[in-house]
């Protein structure tokens, strides 16, 4: 089946004063059609300058998509001019971020702000707009839509706001959600109802999502297919199950290692990877995950291992072959 | 159990902020009732952990703890003082004993500081260590014992990064020698790979030290692995509290069971098998809390006599505290 989203060799780089900031480094992912791609990754690691490309939305200068296709439906979204990217957003691909505030027009009513998107990109009426704004919110789970149609975004709490946002994002059926980190500054209680909404909106319109976040619990929840990024690189990539149970590269296993389970009576000392990620100004040369790492060899110093496939459906970025903890 | 010392004790502590009105001449309209008659005690030795959702009132509970805010109502009792009713020199006195580690690395250091100069600024305020070769000697030892390299003392904050940075604040705590360490999300800040590091320094100088933590968090994973007793609040009160696996395997309160059902565990399996409570609405406001039990209005189990009835705290099983009308 054809990919919805195939993005390949994607090499995006920031010029600052303090050296040449190379945040994504080649990497390759395709989403497929009504499927969800988790993005897991520490701040710093790519994640976000990734889905900002995709939706250009990088501001060149200081940034600059140094190579790569962005293939969405056939169409290389990185040779589209201005106008027709601005069809594209919105209309086909939607995006939500972590802090719905600062997405938000603080002096415009939620109303207007999603009947406007829907006035622009479908070409109704006011009436008709109005109607379809109300339904959204209706369907986002906001209680008493008319009401709140005139509301403004400060009246609304941090979960309402998101939901706000997705309502949104819907207003023009795209055919790709891409939610970056969108629960992160919300709490667990909240959070769970942003997810489980996400799950059902995605089934009923058939969407594909993009959703990343540095919460390996929440990609657990969402995902169908799982891209570990560190420092600009995907170090592994598997679906769901696999990423969990069998990871494969050092930094995953270690991560996973690291995070207490709320279900679980086990105390063991948690694992720990020392030293902190590297600020993608200077990234070390071999294998950017090295000093970290516990399994490194020589030739990880020397050499950056490419993403490869290490069983059917399953890569991953590294020299030493690590399976369940242990160097086979 | 009724042989361990309980080394704080907390008792009817409310914190109220006002609401004001006007510019020149200001009237009090309201007040946010952040912390409205909360309880608990705290072995000594052990972690007590108090979770809840943003605006609950935990932080508030911490600082107000401390004396950083005084309370509105309550007592607070260390070592057999009521720090509530003690100032001036012999709080400060008090203070060398209890300390507190912020959440922010990045706000709470000041930048224009050597690392020298924060982590010492205790021993000089409270005159404990007077000789400056004495006072660099007791830094490089406690930047030691939170694993950073001593002869780093003369840089500033914005060399660390945020888990060193964090490191920075738990020696700063540790510099008066303190019994007690009020936590205020330690870890929140900072990025996954690096919490397990901080957490398990702090369990590290808890078995040497013997130090006493109120961790206060709202991950409750690493809230499960760190704490020995759990306190879970809601709006300004506490409304279940019990040991962690008592707590987490046996959650009595409506509230508690949403609560831990909401964490999301990593494992793809368990954590789409199991039964979660998806609760409605948000978290009300705390200057206008609901009448009878606060959780009443998005409790699934919620009867008439919540609405009306604030529930009792009773003890349901021994050191499981819960206030419910349903249990």
């Amino acid at each position: 089946m054809e990919p919805l989203l195939d993005v390949k060799n994607l090499r995006v780089q920031f010029h600052t004063l303090e050296g040449i900031v190379q945040a994504v480094n080649g990497i390759s992912f395709v989403v497929e059609k009504g499927k969800t791609l988790g993005i897991v990754g520490e701040s710093g690691c790519g994640k976000s300058v990734t889905v900002l490309s995709v939706m250009r939305l990088i501001p060149e200068p200081p940034g600059k998509i140094y190579s790569g296709e962005v293939l969405f439906e056939g169409k290389d979204l990185l040779k589209l001019d201005m106008a027709a990217i601005q069809d594209i957003r919105g209309q086909k691909i939607a995006m939500i971020f972590q802090d719905p505030m600062t997405s938000l027009n603080p002096v415009l009513t939620i109303g207007k702000q999603i009947s406007e998107a829907i006035i622009v990109h479908q070409k109704v009426g006011k009436e008709e707009a109005f109607k379809q704004t109300v339904n959204l919110l209706d369907l986002v789970g906001i209680p008493q839509p008319e009401a709140r149609y005139n509301d403004y975004p400060h009246q609304f709490s941090g979960g309402m706001r998101q939901r706000v946002m997705i309502a949104m994002s819907l207003s023009c059926n795209p055919d790709l959600l891409i939610a970056d980190e969108p629960t992160t500054a919300l709490d667990v209680t909240i959070q769970a109802q942003i997810v489980e909404l996400t799950k059902k909106l995605q089934e009923k319109f058939d969407m594909s999502v993009i959703w990343i976040t540095h919460d390996l619990g929440v990609v657990a929840e969402i995902a169908d297919r799982v891209i570990v990024m560190y420092a600009g690189y995907i170090v592994e990539e598997a679906d769901v199950f696999n990423i969990f149970e069998n990871p494969v590269h050092p930094y995953t296993l270690s991560l996973l290692k690291s995070l207490p389970r709320v279900d679980s009576r086990r105390y063991e000392r948690l694992a720990i990877i020392p030293g902190s990620p590297p600020d993608c100004i200077h990234i070390p040369t071999g294998c950017p995950f090295m000093p970290r790492c516990g399994y490194a060899i020589e030739k990880c110093g020397l050499e950056n291992p490419q993403l490869a496939y290490v069983e059917e459906d399953h890569k991953a970025a590294c020299w030493v072959e690590v399976k369940n903890g242990r160097v086979e | 159990m009724s042989e361990r010392e309980i080394l704080v004790s907390v008792k009817g502590l409310k914190k109220y902020f006002p609401i004001t009105r006007g510019i020149l001449i200001q009237r009090e309209i309201g007040s946010v009732k952040a912390v409205d008659d909360v309880s608990f005690y705290i072995f000594k030795g052990e972690t007590l952990g108090l979770v809840g959702e943003s605006g609950c009132g935990k932080t508030t509970t911490g600082r107000t703890l401390l004396q950083l805010y005084r309370p509105t109502a309550g007592e607070v009792w260390f070592n057999g003082i009521d720090l509530t009713k003690i100032k001036g020199q012999t709080l400060r006195q008090t203070r060398q004993k209890v300390q507190m580690i912020f959440q922010d690395p990045y706000a709470s250091l000041n930048p224009r500081w050597t690392i020298a100069r924060i982590v010492g600024e205790s021993l000089r305020v409270h005159k404990i260590i007077t000789g400056k070769k004495e006072q660099d000697d007791r830094i490089k030892q406690l930047l030691e014992l939170v694993q950073l390299n001593p002869s780093q003392l003369n840089r500033y904050p914005h060399e660390f990064s945020g888990g060193q940075r964090q490191r920075i604040g738990v020696a700063r705590a540790l510099a008066s020698d303190p019994e007690f360490i009020v936590c205020d999300e330690p870890i929140s800040a900072l990025d996954v790979s690096i919490q397990a590091q901080v957490v398990n320094l702090l369990e590290d100088l808890q078995s040497k030290i013997g130090l006493t933590y109120l961790f206060i968090a709202h991950d409750l994973s690493m809230v499960r692995h760190i704490c020995d007793r759990v306190a879970v609040m809601y709006l300004g009160i506490i409304v279940e509290s019990g040991q962690r696996d008592e707590l987490y395997d046996h959650p009595l309160h409506p509230y508690t069971k949403a609560l831990l059902s909401a964490v999301p565990i990593p494992d793809p399996r368990a954590t789409r098998a199991r039964h979660r409570i998806i609760l409605d609405g948000d978290v009300p406001s705390p200057a206008n809390p609901p009448k009878g039990c606060r959780f009443h209005p998005r409790c699934p189990i919620a009867g008439e006599e919540c609405k009306t009835l604030v529930p009792d705290w009773r003890e349901v099983a021994p050191d499981h505290w819960v206030a419910c009308h349903k249990v």
